[in-house]
């Protein structure tokens, strides 16, 4: 009798074990989430402790995670897209302006705005695989180049309204659901965007070959990675997710000039708190998306709080600063 | 093992001017070193040999204060001492020499040498008196006739850099010099410059200690010999004690009794499955030669000679541009290393950190690159494997002997041997016909090497044809069904199996091009 309680107790402390070594597995960004939004919850019950108020919150947030996704393809392969703030920016005038109120061109501005990305995301790659720019330039020049067209384009001033249909995918949500009360079309739009970027990330042979690029460009072309196709592939998908986060954004926003500024940053910080390794090598879809969900809850935390626009500029820019150094920090101590 | 132990009791009537008692370290998964004690006598060079992954380095840099150890002692002429940064360690006279230089290169030698600590004149650097200063190092040690202390050390030889990184050490007054392989990118004239130096700086009574993997060195230079194992202690030996074959059996803890496995036989080897003829690009020129299946091909050269850059022309790294290359009767041409994997050529790179490991990759996915990076862009993985074959990372972990607790573990964490095994693992599952090895063996431990050899072989027992590069040469000839040799960037001719040293080095010179009267002309290029 005594061996077997003996045993047991043996057993239950393995299983702790076990139990323990999962947890410390955890990536931050879980608790990290978990923590902003229950202090949330006390401060707006009704916001953040409700289905009602917990589906409104997703709405902005996923437009983000999906920016969010793109960017750390290139980010995971050691290169950086700046360009895609303005890619969004780019999808709301410009497509305003094709739409001219008519609800019948819808399908056809956002098929020209994703053509228009693939275009962008190809120069992209191509400049930074062939003309070996450090893709930091390049999306920086290309910000530039797209912000500039886009106003360009439009006359210098916003023109035209999006139409509902248009809008639709980032605005409405689908009523009466069960339990959930109310689900945001964006969050349906990024769990199909998650789940083939999960495979194509996680599961295929491209995105293994991305890491590998990211964590070492010359081993990976001695292995056969074809660098520069990878790349322009990687920023192409990168300029793609940009848009349709660009047509999802325009839902609940509105048509003006600043729209996607500082996009590109704030996908940038949702990759960092998402554990994604500036320089390359380290990524993993869910917990981007997480880290963009994180975002979101900050700037809903400060905005709770009452504090202005530039304070939450400030903050974000704290937090890639604090989260960078932390990873550093810890992988050195891991030495 | 107990006459060792008693020399060195005989000697303790010396003080030891550094001194380690029951040093510990562990990394994660690793006890790096494992209750170690040590003595150096000043005016004593005093060698720490070992496999690879031994805990000779973690030593050294416990020693030189970039490590702090789990437990255990530092004594510092009788005194315990302990260092939480490098420079600590330097300011009380252990200076350590890395293998990689940690030179400026851009700044001249007496800017090297007072780095962080210039003399100044009204808060300016008064280079007149740096210079001074820095050529009085130089002449303590007898090498200011080779440096110019205002030469710029990019302009420098790696030996001259070397010597520079002595003087800095001597500039801080070092009474410890520890000098981790200093002479593996040595050539042989350098290290003999190198090895004076350090009979002189023995002569003022510093305690050298020098890390190296070339036994003969150890053997020229070295008075005591201490052996590591496992982050143990196995023995501190004299050197006039023991012979070279006897250190190696301490070292690896059993006879060494090949060092290679037997050449292949004519039934062996097969059609020629690889052919080059009368192929140039901007780094060779003129590479006309055959390999076989079943045949292991020698390269020989000297450093610059254009062996590796062979091996890059081959495998589409920097591909010929003129000339042909056949493979398996076909012509091909290979813009990127892709099409070369593609048509089953493996290419095992000589610089491991840098060509060959994603250190932050799992192992698995380290393994499996070059069959992914083949496949369709778009495909599903397996995690060990692809979906048809889905047991490639544990047979290959099994059959190399990867020692880890998870395939899932970041290369990084891995010992070198481990890490070279992964490389190596890589290019097995290409399902390669065609190896090329550009050194496999550099700087790894002897027990690993034997069996990199036997695997070389036994790759090309099983039809494979290999093409193996290396510097050093009784690897060559024990290895080799033929010999290539290389010399100006271009094939000097072929040698056949079990050719001597003295005929190798006779056409890596250039002075001899076999079936070819244009015997002189090589010279005169040269």
């Amino acid at each position: 009798m005594t061996t077997t309680t003996a045993s047991s107790a043996k057993e239950i402390n393995q299983i702790l074990g076990k139990i323990w070594n999962g947890v410390r597995r955890i990536p931050p960004v879980f608790p990290i989430f978990l923590l902003i939004f229950i202090i949330l919850g006390f401060l707006n019950p009704k916001g953040y402790q409700t289905m009602n108020g917990i589906m409104t919150f997703f709405r902005p947030a996923a437009p983000l995670a999906v920016l969010a996704i793109g960017e750390m393809l290139v980010l995971a392969m050691g290169g950086f897209d700046l360009s895609i703030g303005a890619i969004v920016t780019m999808v709301v005038l410009a497509s305003s302006k094709l739409l001219a109120n008519d609800p019948e061109k819808a399908l056809p501005a956002i098929l020209i705005m994703i053509g228009i990305g693939i275009l962008i995301g190809l120069i992209n790659g191509l400049v930074v695989s062939f003309l070996k720019v450090p893709s930091f330039i390049t999306t920086l020049g290309m910000m530039l180049l797209v912000r500039g067209a886009t106003l360009y384009y439009i006359g210098g001033a916003p023109q035209g309204y999006l139409t509902d249909n248009w809008r639709q995918f980032g605005r409405n949500y689908i009523q009466d659901v069960p339990f959930f009360v109310k689900i945001p079309y964006a969050l349906i739009v990024l769990l199909v965007l998650g789940l083939i970027f999960y495979i194509l990330f996680h599961r295929t042979n491209y995105g293994k070959q991305v890491l590998a690029i990211g964590d070492n460009m010359r081993a990976a072309q001695l292995s056969g990675v074809r660098v520069k196709l990878i790349r322009v592939v990687t920023h192409i998908l990168c300029s793609v997710l940009a848009v349709l986060g660009g047509i999802l954004v325009g839902g609940y926003g509105g048509v003006n000039v600043t729209i996607g500024e500082g996009m590109e940053m704030q996908a940038i910080a949702a990759c960092v708190i998402g554990g994604v390794l500036l320089g390359g090598g380290k990524g993993n879809v869910i917990n981007v998306a997480f880290g963009a969900f994180t975002l979101q809850a900050i700037v809903n935390l400060l905005n709770q709080l009452g504090l202005p626009k530039p304070y939450t500029d400030v903050i974000q820019g704290s937090i890639i600063i604090f989260v960078v150094a932390y990873s550093a920090l810890s992988s050195q101590r891991k030495r | 093992m107990t006459d060792k132990q008693e020399i060195i009791q005989e000697e303790s009537n010396v003080k030891p001017l550094l001194e380690v008692r029951c040093i510990t370290k562990k990394f994660p998964g690793v006890q790096a070193l494992d209750d170690v004690s040590l003595q150096f006598y000043s005016g004593e060079v005093h060698a720490v040999v070992g496999e690879n992954g031994a805990g000779k380095s973690t030593l050294m840099k416990i020693l030189a204060g970039a490590y702090t150890p789990d437990s255990g002692d530092i004594l510092l002429d009788g005194v315990k001492v302990s260092f939480s940064h490098p420079s600590e360690a330097q300011h009380k006279g252990i200076s350590i020499i890395y293998q990689e230089f940690n030179l400026l290169p851009e700044r001249t030698v007496a800017y090297n040498i007072f780095l962080g600590r210039e003399p100044t004149k009204a808060g300016v650097i008064d280079i007149r008196k740096m210079n001074r200063d820095a050529k009085e190092v130089l002449k303590e040690i007898g090498i200011d006739k080779i440096i110019s202390p205002t030469a710029v050390v990019s302009s420098l030889s790696v030996a001259e850099q070397q010597l520079v990184e002595i003087a800095k050490a001597i500039s801080f007054k070092s009474q410890v010099l520890i000098m981790d392989e200093p002479t593996a990118a040595l050539t042989y004239t350098e290290v003999n410059l190198l090895d004076n130096l350090i009979k002189r700086l023995k002569t003022r009574g510093m305690a050298i200690i020098f890390i190296s993997h070339r036994l003969i060195e150890v053997f020229a230079i070295a008075e005591k010999i201490t052996v590591l194992k496992d982050g143990k202690l196995v023995g501190t030996v004299m050197t006039k004690d023991v012979n070279p074959e006897q250190l190696v059996q301490m070292m690896v803890g059993r006879e060494l009794d090949h060092y290679f496995p037997p050449l292949g036989q004519p039934e062996d080897f097969g059609e020629v499955v690889l052919s080059v003829r009368g192929a140039s690009n901007q780094l060779i020129h003129d590479i006309s030669f055959d390999l076989r299946k079943g045949e292991v091909l020698g390269v020989a050269g000297l450093q610059g000679s254009g062996r590796t850059e062979l091996a890059q022309a081959l495998f589409g790294v920097e591909p010929f541009k003129t000339g042909t290359l056949t493979i398996n009767g076909k012509t091909s041409k290979f813009r990127q290393p892709y099409f070369a994997i593609k048509n089953r050529i493996g290419f095992v790179t000589e610089d491991r950190k840098s060509e060959g490991i994603f250190s932050r990759q799992p192992i698995r996915d380290n393994m499996l690159l070059t069959i992914r990076s083949i496949r369709n862009m778009f495909g599903l993985i397996h995690k060990d494997g692809t979906l048809r074959d889905r047991k490639i990372v544990p047979t290959l972990g099994n059959q190399l002997d990867i020692r880890t607790s998870s395939y899932d573990r970041d290369v990084q964490f891995l010992s070198g041997g481990n890490q070279q095994k992964v490389v190596l693992a890589k290019w097995l599952a290409s399902n390669a016909k065609i190896f090329i090895f550009d050194e496999p063996t550099r700087g790894i431990d002897v027990e690993s090497k034997a069996s990199i050899h036997d695997m070389i072989r036994g790759l090309a027992k099983q039809g494979t044809a290999i093409l193996m590069i290396s510097s050093e040469l009784p690897e060559v000839i024990g290895m080799s069904d033929r010999i290539l040799v290389m010399a100006d960037r271009t094939l000097m001719g072929e040698l056949p199996a079990k050719a001597s040293e003295e005929e190798i080095m006779l056409m890596a010179t250039g002075h001899k091009k076999i079936g070819n009267s244009a015997e002189t002309s090589a010279v005169g290029k040269e």
